[in-house]
């Protein structure tokens, strides 16, 4: 069965964000042969639609007003609302980032429609499309099927591969003009915090730090590690309870879920919890002076030292590789 | 004010996940109060001891839920209420979910509502931004501070590591991210009080809901563990050299560098 399936592409700091090629893949799926339609939402965002139509999208529709400029939940389900009105889709696809987290279930809630969250895989299966997502942080996995209206679903960074990019595709580029009104809030602030650079959840390398890192400066040699390889600190949450780092870096069941290519765990023990958040990234390296350290049962790659010795030495290696590459 | 708390019974994180007949198994499993909705009660009970009013502790679940209900009074929530859906329903997903709650709520008058941002188990997040649609007010979620003025809202939200201020008014729906605040244990008073507190029970019928207002819209049709990661390779002699070879490893054999 043939869908038009829409996609939300999310804008960061001007640039799409890498998800949103994603989206565009697990579209092309949904589908099944039918019509991807990008949607970009903002104040300045129709330059992007040539790079949503060279991932896979066939058309793009986008909606531009000042009141767009930063993400709200009503100003968004507003424009989104009118291009569905507009389009009548059967699939809607959003990332699985703070925004569409934060946005998909309302317009689901609007659709009277179900919401597949954190889908890792999807496949048609049985003349079923078939999504798999994680439960319990990680420790199991579920297969669900839509049963009732609306294909639904949010894609967690950095699981489904995006389609090669196409220069040479080309689409319509349509906008949509929407009376934007009526937001209920209202961003006054933004405080960016240290995790400057890349963002945790769709890091291709993290390198997290446990209790073993003593203090808040003993991050340092992380961050110097993780700069290196364009990668991104994160936590455990004994490093985050004794205030070493900020919550907004704890992996683990309580916490984000990663799924990174390369996750490089430094003096942290490895408890169930934590475990949960992070073992299912492709490649996992463990640092830790404790051989029987439980993280060394999910590592791929282990060093027993003191992460104080080991960190360095590996950043200046990584260094020197990656110059000569 | 009306406070409510939207409070789900999880499994314990300290719980190892085993699959029976094709179900997460349940057998001896320790339960507990989804994480982030201690983060919830708590913030209502501070927002109730700086305001004044009432909280109430509402769940969709099963009679085992009274525990964590009970729990949740001794914290000092004034009342609790259990949807039981254990004999109407076989499945339900966050459709089924949002729907039963939002017509518990929807002639409250409820002033501010708190929930978890994301139950440990199903993960999905998608509960308390429906409530707040279906009954149409405005929400935040997971946010790490609340202050609240009169009928005016400052919220700060978690939006992946950097922090959004905003304003906002009651009535309204936010979740907690974990920072908002370090929930109380219950203290042996508190348990004492809990046990006369008042905890209704209610049906779908009460709600005028019947099984098909509610039916999901989804369906899980397999559980499963994933593969069980083999122990990988502890490194041996120098230091210097455990490094290069790592590198050498990540770089050339994994290539994930």
């Amino acid at each position: 069965m043939t869908r038009k399936v829409l996609v939300l592409g999310e804008v960061r700091d001007g640039s799409l964000r890498n998800v949103s090629f994603e989206a565009i893949a697990a579209a092309k799926t949904t589908a099944e042969g039918g019509e991807v339609v990008g949607v970009l939402i903002g104040n300045s965002v129709n330059a992007l639609s040539g790079e949503l139509i060279q991932f896979g999208a066939d058309r793009v529709v986008t909606i531009e007003d000042e009141k767009l400029k930063q993400y709200t939940p009503d100003g968004y389900s507003q424009a989104i609302m009118a291009v569905i009105d507009a389009e009548k889709p059967e699939g809607l696809i959003f990332g699985h980032t703070a925004l569409g987290k934060d946005l998909a279930p309302k317009i689901a809630a609007k659709l009277d429609s179900g919401l597949i969250s954190d889908v890792t895989a999807l496949e048609v299966a049985g003349g079923n499309l078939v999504f798999t997502r994680p439960i319990y942080s990680g420790k199991a996995f579920e297969k669900k099927i839509v049963t009732d209206g609306l294909i639904f679903a949010t894609i967690r960074p950095n699981n489904i591969s995006p389609l090669e990019k196409d220069e040479s595709r080309t689409g319509e580029v349509s906008s949509l003009s929407v009376d934007i009104k009526d937001l209920r809030t209202i961003i006054k602030e933004v405080v960016r915090k240290a995790s400057e650079g890349v963002d945790l959840s769709e890091a291709k390398v993290i390198v997290a730090g446990g209790r073993g890192v003593k203090s808040e400066e003993g991050f340092t040699p992380l961050q110097e590690l993780a700069k290196v390889l364009n990668g991104a600190v994160g936590a455990s949450r004994g490093a985050c309870d004794a205030d070493y780092c900020d919550y907004s870096l704890q992996i683990g069941q309580t916490g984000k879920v990663v799924t990174p290519d390369l996750y490089i765990a430094c003096g942290i023990s490895g408890a169930i919890q934590h475990l949960a958040g992070m073992s299912n990234s492709k490649v996992i390296v463990a640092i830790n002076k404790d051989p029987e350290a439980n993280i060394f049962k999910v590592a791929d790659y282990g060093i027993v030292g003191d992460l104080f010795e080991v960190v360095p030495i590996l950043t200046e290696e990584f260094r020197k590789l990656l110059v000569n590459a | 004010m009306n406070i409510y708390v939207l409070m789900k019974r999880t499994f314990d994180t300290e719980e190892k996940i085993t699959i029976s007949g094709g179900q997460i198994n349940e057998d001896g499993a320790e339960f507990i109060i989804n994480p982030y909705d201690e983060y919830a009660i708590e913030e209502a009970i501070q927002v109730r001891d700086e305001n004044g009013g009432e909280v109430v502790v509402i769940s969709v679940g099963n009679e085992e839920t009274e525990k964590q209900l009970r729990t949740a009074l001794a914290m000092g929530a004034d009342k609790a209420v259990l949807i039981n859906t254990e004999d109407d329903l076989d499945y339900g997903d966050q459709f089924t979910t949002a729907k039963i709650l939002s017509e518990y709520l929807k002639d409250k008058e409820a002033d501010l509502i708190i929930a978890g941002n994301v139950a440990i188990d199903g993960g999905s997040g998608q509960v308390g931004p429906r409530v707040a649609e279906l009954l149409n007010i405005p929400y935040v979620t997971t946010i790490t501070k609340l202050d609240i003025a009169g009928s005016n809202v400052t919220v700060v939200r978690d939006v992946e590591g950097d922090s959004e201020v905003i304003e906002t008014s009651l009535p309204l729906l936010v979740t907690a991210q974990q920072g908002l605040n370090e929930p109380r244990y219950p203290s042996l008073p508190g348990i004492m009080k809990a046990k006369k507190k008042p905890l209704d029970e209610l049906e779908l019928d009460d709600l005028d809901l019947d099984e098909d207002d509610v039916e999901a819209k989804t369906k899980t049709i397999e559980i499963y563990l994933p593969p069980k990661k083999e122990a990988g390779k502890v490194l041996e002699g120098e230091l210097s050299d455990q490094v290069k070879e790592l590198v050498n490893l990540l770089h050339n054999e994994a290539k994930v560098v």
